[in-house]
């Protein structure tokens, strides 16, 4: 469903999206999901993933980003970022955060449901 | 009278250089049967590419690697050489000319391409041993052994020639200086900015300069020891290089009455006022103007092989003049006007200082009438092109200076895809500026001759065959012609799925073409996918910071986690912190900083390593930044545990304490680990050094492993006690602690530049052959010490505690979590 411009309700702020180098990640401390991880792709999009690989548990914010994808630092597995799916031959599947962009800042989904 | 008639015309060429030969090649083409061809040469060397001892100067090319026809194609083609024996007369009358050697032989046919000669300015001790000039091979050996015995050159000379010698001397390992005349660099190629951004360039490359340097005398009785400059400053030095322009070699027409001005004056058809006397390349004089570029003396010389060949109407016209400085990751390009010249004329400028990019163009009448590039000159084919056919630019004004790809996509014409790009060219469109070869003629041979390979393109057109700089477009027209039959060379296995090209090709292209970023190789190397993968990205971002130390920016992005945080991450994704310890030494004030640091941040794990150091393990990614500056309060900084790179030199005690030891191991291992600590390699290299044979520090299984015996000490390289358990092999033996670190940053720098990214010294040693690693480590002390120059060159760039760095606030988002405003 669209939200409206200045409708935050259900949503909580993180940051800027020049906070998030392109190509990288920052780590986000939230009640309802844990650590998540904020992605900025070279084409500015923005993704969340909890951070965690569904292998073992890696942190994806330190994986490198190419195009909408991660590789995961522990074992290289390269997870979707928009969809959290780990790229075949792996299986397993990082849970996504809803966000979204709204002037240049970046907010999640204030509670899990 | 001779009664019985020949059947073939005598051609005797005066002069085996570019021209000449150029000349015959061409005739031999037109007309392979029309002539009995001999060809006198002063210098003992079959034809070669002068244009090239600029790289053989530099070390990227060899002496064989610059001929252009072997001996064995003289005798191919019925040709006698006679070489190393310059014709000293010419007698018009009698139609013969005659050799320093006394051999007179006659001619039907006479083709003068005698070249130029070094302009020798009226210095006090030019001359001297120790003094030369750049000009032929015998010259390039001259600086190579000055390299070699010396320290210190200067280059009289901030043209063309000056700088490729000042920049190759400084490949060579020499400190070096150049004096020029003029206030900037260049000044006939290049305006007063490219010029200025060329001397902070190579400033930064470590060549002093001394412009608006008048030099007053050469220095010295027995032989050159320096110059002194006209307000009194003198610059030391071993060799002096004097590379101050050319003249025409007109002495051997002059003296045979032949029509001399500055040069030997020939009409449109390269003929001299003598019916029977041709003459071609720097030596002439054509309409008041005389030659130092390669482009008209290859129009010329086709123009005179179709004379020669019968075709009295082939008439030459010099062509537009383009130029580009041979100096690897220096581009600079420049055609035409240099400023306007009238109100009429206008300028447009772009400049980025900060990324070293100016490009300036001159309008006049709506055409372009001059361009200037430095810095990135991927579009300077496509303005000279514009330059030369005089292109009305009305539509693309506004863009022009933008480049192709956005000039032309305003200008509503196709996106920029370089395969689309390079098929969209006009047949006309020259590809080789070197060797002037339009798209036409390469199209042409692939398909009548049934080329498929980059080498059968360079030796049946010439294209790419001199700087190489069209390589990737001469490829691309192969690979447009023949579709997916066209093969890479090399058959080397691709770096990745991004990618057909393997690693050794990418590292070879990023040298010819200067490439300077990894998105400027994805692009000009044609990247399937456009952001590369995790396995690409760090290889290219190592290649890249390999190939250009000092300038080329570090991309984090395309770092490893451990190489990005500085810190080894563990399964927990807590990280190592491992604090470098020279030689594995340490002392009361490291340890108790260590230990206070573990309590202080409650660090869950200590463990001694392999190494000789002490590991922290378990700490939070926030801690780091902290971490660290504590320890660097005690002294110690980042011990490269976590990167492909220098990680540590393991030592014994030696002869300070062991009744065994027979040199100072640990000296001689703290000496290395300060020379080599920071530096970035494809994969992490170890080092040890043993005080004796007894091997405590167990130096043969290290990638550099030094053995002392009571004589010197043993280099031993290649070692790995890794998956693959491999021995190391010994290198040779050296006496003194200064030869280790020599024969050490060579073999490293050796490895950073020919090892493929994740490769250890072991398989690169294994791949390439010990006695490769000889040949260039030590049986050749100028590519040694050319190597190690490198090598230290690099690391007054790498050798920065990233530690501090951070604890003092870089990158501090990497580290911090963000919390939510809920």
């Amino acid at each position: 469903m669209e939200l409206g411009i200045m409708d935050r309700a259900g949503w909580m702020e993180v940051c800027g999206v020049q906070d998030i180098p392109r190509q990288g990640a920052r780590v986000v401390a939230t009640a309802a999901h844990g650590e998540v991880a904020v992605f900025r792709a070279l084409d500015d999009t923005v993704f969340a993933l909890e951070d965690r690989c569904p292998h073992k548990g890696g942190p994806l914010s330190q994986g490198i980003v190419h195009g909408h994808a991660v590789t995961c630092p522990l074992h290289s597995w390269v997870i979707d970022l928009a969809s959290g799916e780990a790229a075949a031959p792996d299986k397993g599947c990082a849970r996504r955060i809803p966000v979204r962009v709204e002037g240049g800042r970046v907010l999640l989904a204030a509670s899990r449901r | 009278m001779n009664m019985i008639p020949r059947q073939r015309q005598r051609l005797l060429v005066v002069g085996n250089g570019m021209a000449g030969m150029r000349t015959v090649e061409n005739l031999l083409r037109l007309a392979p049967h029309r002539y009995d061809i001999t060809v006198f040469g002063a210098e003992p060397h079959p034809n070669y590419d002068r244009i090239a001892l600029s790289s053989v100067l530099a070390g990227e090319k060899s002496l064989e690697e610059i001929v252009i026809n072997s001996r064995d194609w003289y005798a191919e083609n019925g040709i006698r050489l006679i070489a190393g024996d310059p014709v000293v007369a010419l007698d018009r009358a009698a139609r013969t000319v005659t050799s320093a050697s006394g051999l007179t032989l006659p001619y039907d046919r006479l083709l003068i391409a005698t070249g130029s000669k070094p302009l020798a300015p009226p210095i006090p001790g030019l001359g001297l041993p120790g003094t030369c000039a750049f000009r032929d091979i015998a010259d390039v050996e001259t600086m190579i052994a000055a390299a070699r015995s010396g320290r210190r050159a200067v280059v009289i000379g901030g043209g063309l020639l000056g700088l490729e010698a000042a920049w190759g001397l400084k490949r060579q390992g020499m400190s070096v200086a150049l004096v020029h005349l003029m206030p900037t660099l260049l000044e006939r190629q290049l305006d007063a900015t490219a010029g200025t951004l060329l001397q902070r360039d190579l400033d930064g490359r470590g060549i002093a300069f001394f412009t608006n340097g008048q030099t007053e005398q050469i220095l010295g009785s027995e032989r050159a020891e320096g110059v002194r400059l006209a307000d009194g400053r003198e610059i030391p030095a071993e060799l002096v290089v004097v590379a101050i322009g050319i003249r025409p070699n007109i002495d051997l027409a002059r003296a045979a009455g032949l029509d001399v001005n500055r040069g030997i004056v020939v009409d449109d058809g390269l003929r001299t006022e003598d019916p029977d006397i041709f003459a071609v390349g720097e030596c002439v004089e054509h309409r008041g103007q005389v030659f130092g570029l390669v482009a008209p003396l290859w129009e010329q010389a086709k123009v005179c092989a179709a004379q020669l060949a019968g075709d009295a109407a082939a008439t030459y016209a010099t062509p537009p003049l383009s130029t580009r400085l041979k100096i690897t990751g220096v581009d600079v390009f420049s055609a035409g006007a240099l400023a306007a010249a009238d109100p009429a004329d206008e300028e447009i400028t772009f400049q980025d200082i900060a990324r070293g990019i100016y490009r300036k163009l001159v309008l006049r009448g709506g055409k372009v009438a001059g361009v200037v590039m430095y810095g990135e000159v991927a579009d300077a084919a496509w303005y000279f092109q514009l330059l030369r056919e005089g292109t009305d630019i009305a539509a693309m004004r506004d863009t022009l200076i933008l480049g192709r790809a956005v000039a032309t996509a305003a200008s509503g014409a196709a996106a920029p895809d370089p395969s689309a790009a390079l098929a969209a060219l006009p047949e006309t469109a020259e590809i080789c500026g070197c060797n002037g070869v339009c798209k036409g003629a390469i199209t042409g041979a692939i398909a009548d001759l049934r080329l498929t390979t980059l080498e059968a393109v360079r030796a049946h057109t010439k294209a790419s065959a001199s700087c190489g700089s069209c390589t990737g477009q001469v490829e691309g027209l192969l690979a447009l012609a023949l579709g997916g039959d066209y093969a890479k060379p090399a058959g080397e296995k691709p770096m990745c799925k991004c990618t057909p090209h393997g690693h050794d090709h990418v590292r070879r292209e990023i040298l010819a073409r200067a490439l300077r970023s990894i998105p400027a190789v994805m692009q000009e190397l044609g990247w399937t996918r456009p952001e590369g993968c995790a396995s690409c990205r760090p290889a290219l971002n190592y290649y890249l910071l390999c190939a250009w130390p000092g300038e080329y920016e570090d991309d984090a992005r395309s770092r490893f986690v451990n190489e990005r945080m500085h810190a080894n991450i563990q399964k927990d994704g807590t990280y190592s912190v491992i604090p470098r310890m020279w030689g594995g030494v340490t002392n009361a004030k490291e340890l108790r900083a260590i230990a206070e640091v573990v309590e202080r941040y409650g660090i869950p794990s200590v463990k001694v390593t392999g190494g000789q150091r002490i590991d922290l393990l378990g700490v939070r990614r926030e801690q780091l930044p902290d971490v660290w500056r504590d320890l660097n309060a005690a002294g110690m900084v980042s011990g490269h545990g976590y990167g492909k790179a220098l990680r540590t030199v393991k030592t014994c005690v030696g002869s300070e304490w062991c009744r065994f030891g027979t040199q100072d191991s640990t000296a001689m291992g703290v000496a290395l680990e300060r020379m080599t600590w920071g530096s970035w390699h494809p994969h992490k290299v170890k080092l040890a050094v043993s005080g004796c044979p007894r091997n405590c520090a167990e130096a043969t299984i290290k990638d550099f492993g030094v053995v002392a015996v009571e004589s010197g000490w043993e280099l031993h390289v290649g070692g790995n006690a890794g998956i693959h358990l491999r021995g190391t092999d010994l290198l040779c033996k050296v006496s003194t602690p200064e030869e280790v670190l020599e024969y050490c940053g060579a073999f490293l720098q050796l490895y950073r530049e020919e090892a493929r990214y994740l490769e250890r010294t072991a398989p690169w040693v294994e791949r390439l052959g010990l006695e490769h690693v000889k040949a260039r480590v030590v049986e050749d002390a100028e590519s040694r010490r050319a190597l190690h120059a490198r090598f230290l060159h690099a690391q007054r760039f790498a050798q920065k505690d990233p530690w501090a760095e951070r604890a003092a606030g870089a990158d501090a988002g990497a580290f911090s979590t963000l919390v939510p405003a809920e």
